[in-house]
């Protein structure tokens, strides 16, 4: 296991969907500049847990979470939610671009921070556009809509999109499942250069995804934690029975 | 086609007379709308001109054009749209955007619109009498013109503000379900960016909805534009040579012009061929205000592409 520091920390972290407990006394560390993946079954609360860590659930009356987690020194739930969503990025399920130009996609986020001068938001974009390994195949339609593309095309402009406000953690929530295998090996093979730059943590149900680009694995059941270890270890030699039976397929 | 029809009849009879009852029902709408457009413009065409556009009535208006007619109607619909579109768009934002869907406030927001938009036009007619001209009207009057006779009667304004209340629940729920077509996901990309609530509403939600917006703007517009009940105490007059020089005057207005001159004028038969017309003009305006609204949500879906 490669030395480095504790990036995000989860502590005693609880989560309810109205009355129901969703996730349950979560305890947890995200090293800097590793890839983490989340596995566990369908309705295990993994995606529930990453939309925490930016404070999604916020935008939903009836979602709530009691407990800590820190973003180096800073209390995740105690931050500025735009500031935090800034530092943490996300990238979702399915590709979703705005309905405006490849060019203004990137720059929304540069934007709104208060960005206006065009040479540097030129700079901004194209920069986050190459670190998503997509300039070469939209340099000549920067203005043309985000819609014009293929849909892994689209998913690594949403990842350049979220490049382009330099966050230190991306959160990634089954970015492939909505993508052909040729898609997924390209989004695959960028989340693993991205990881130079910044944390990433990446939910997924597909184990082998999680073998091919992840450092640590995080098994998570019924809204628990059930094993948390390198990635090695999870899929060699699993402390717990449940981990076990999860990864070679005897139930899913 | 009649020989498939006939023959496909015997071998999924119920499955073919729906077809065929689907068709015929559609036939039946668009055949009245032809039937209305053929009427009125064969009646019609034969009186319209320059001149019946350019020129006031004449002689107890069997004669002479609409023009006031035209430019009260006009005047009329530009300044109930900026009155009542902005009211009415941010009040679909706050419905949709703020509010969430188990809002108490909301709900009660949704049941008075709903409501309104079944009230018939008369009532708002008579409401718009008795609140903007004799109450609203005549405190200006006692506030500000120590009594005289200005605002507290019928006037382009309040005939206005009428046909804007009238049109606002069109609005309300036009632009909701503008709003309603921008899916989740858009806000949550944007929300995830570190976007505040505003500008997810404003540079992500109504950039997406504007062709649902404008297009449910000028479809409610033009509903309003054909209306002559709620004018009809509020500010149209029954003849006017003169065009209105301030919001406090009175106007013409071309439905109800066309009421007056099927029921009220000395000839009604002589002035058959100018309601045929006048009815015309309305119709064709109406229309152009409709193919606007299609225009201009292809141009923003073009766009968009």
């Amino acid at each position: 296991m490669k030395e480095s520091n504790i990036k995000i920390e989860v502590k005693n972290m609880n989560f309810y969907y109205g009355k129901v407990n969703a996730l349950k006394n979560l305890n947890l560390t995200f090293m800097d500049k590793f890839v983490t993946a989340i596995i566990g079954p369908s309705g295990c609360g993994k995606s529930t847990f990453l939309r925490t860590l930016n404070r999604m659930h916020e935008l939903y009356p009836d979602q709530r979470v009691e407990g800590d987690a820190f973003l180096e020194n800073d209390n995740i739930f105690q931050m500025d939610p735009m500031e935090l969503r800034s530092r943490i990025g996300m990238v979702f399920q399915r590709p979703n671009p705005f309905s405006k130009s490849i060019f203004e996609n990137v720059a929304f986020g540069p934007r709104i921070r208060g960005e206006n001068n065009n040479t540097k938001l030129a700079e901004i974009v194209e920069d986050s556009i190459r670190k998503a390994g997509l300039w070469d195949e939209v340099k000549d339609k920067l203005k043309e809509s985000a819609y014009a593309l293929s849909g892994g095309q689209q998913q690594r402009l949403c990842i350049a999109r979220a490049l382009a406000v330099r966050p230190d953690v991306l959160l990634f929530d089954e970015p492939t499942s909505a993508l052909d295998p040729i898609a997924t090996a390209k989004i695959e093979e960028l989340i693993v250069d991205l990881k130079k730059i910044v944390t990433i943590i990446i939910v997924t149900h597909n184990m082998q995804q999680a073998a091919r680009i992840s450092d640590n694995t995080v098994f998570m059941m019924l809204g628990e934690i059930i094993e948390s270890d390198t990635t090695d270890k999870i899929f060699t030699a699993p402390k717990e029975k449940l981990t076990e039976d999860y990864i070679t397929g005897r139930f899913g | 086609m009649g020989n498939k029809i006939l023959k496909t009849l015997f071998k999924r009879p119920v499955d073919s007379t729906m077809v065929l009852l689907t068709f015929i029902a559609t036939l039946i709408i668009v055949t009245i709308l032809v039937v209305i457009l053929t009427t009125i413009t064969i009646s019609g065409a034969p009186h319209l001109s320059i001149d019946f556009i350019i020129k006031a009535p004449e002689e107890g208006m069997s004669e002479g054009g609409i023009f006031p007619a035209i430019v009260g109607t006009t005047l009329l619909v530009i300044t109930m749209s900026i009155l009542g579109l902005p009211i009415g768009l941010i009040t679909a934002v706050f419905l949709h955007e703020y509010a969430g869907e188990k809002s108490r406030l909301a709900n009660i927001v949704r049941f008075a619109v709903n409501n309104l938009a079944g009230v018939p036009a008369i009532v708002y007619g008579i409401f718009g009498l008795s609140f903007f001209v004799f109450f609203v009207g005549t405190q200006i009057d006692n506030l500000f013109y120590s009594g005289s006779l200005k605002w507290g009667k019928p006037a382009l304004l309040w005939a206005s503000c009428t046909m804007a209340l009238l049109t606002l629940p069109v609005v309300i729920v036009s632009v909701e379900e503008a709003l309603r077509t921008v899916t989740q996901d858009e806000r949550e990309a944007a929300y995830a960016l570190g976007a505040t609530h505003w500008e997810v509403v404003y540079k992500v939600v109504i950039p997406k909805a504007l062709s649902g917006i404008l297009t449910g703007g000028i479809l409610a517009v033009s509903r309003g534009a054909g209306e002559v009940a709620p004018v009809l105490f509020t500010g149209a007059a029954y003849f006017l040579p003169e065009l209105p020089r301030s919001f406090s005057d009175q106007f013409m207005e071309m439905g109800y012009h066309i009421f007056v001159m099927s029921t009220q004028s000395h000839d009604v038969d002589a002035t058959k061929p100018i309601q045929f017309a006048t009815t015309l003009v309305l119709l064709l305006l109406t229309f152009s205000l409709n193919f606007v609204a299609v225009l201009m949500r292809r141009r923003i879906r073009m766009a968009r592409r």
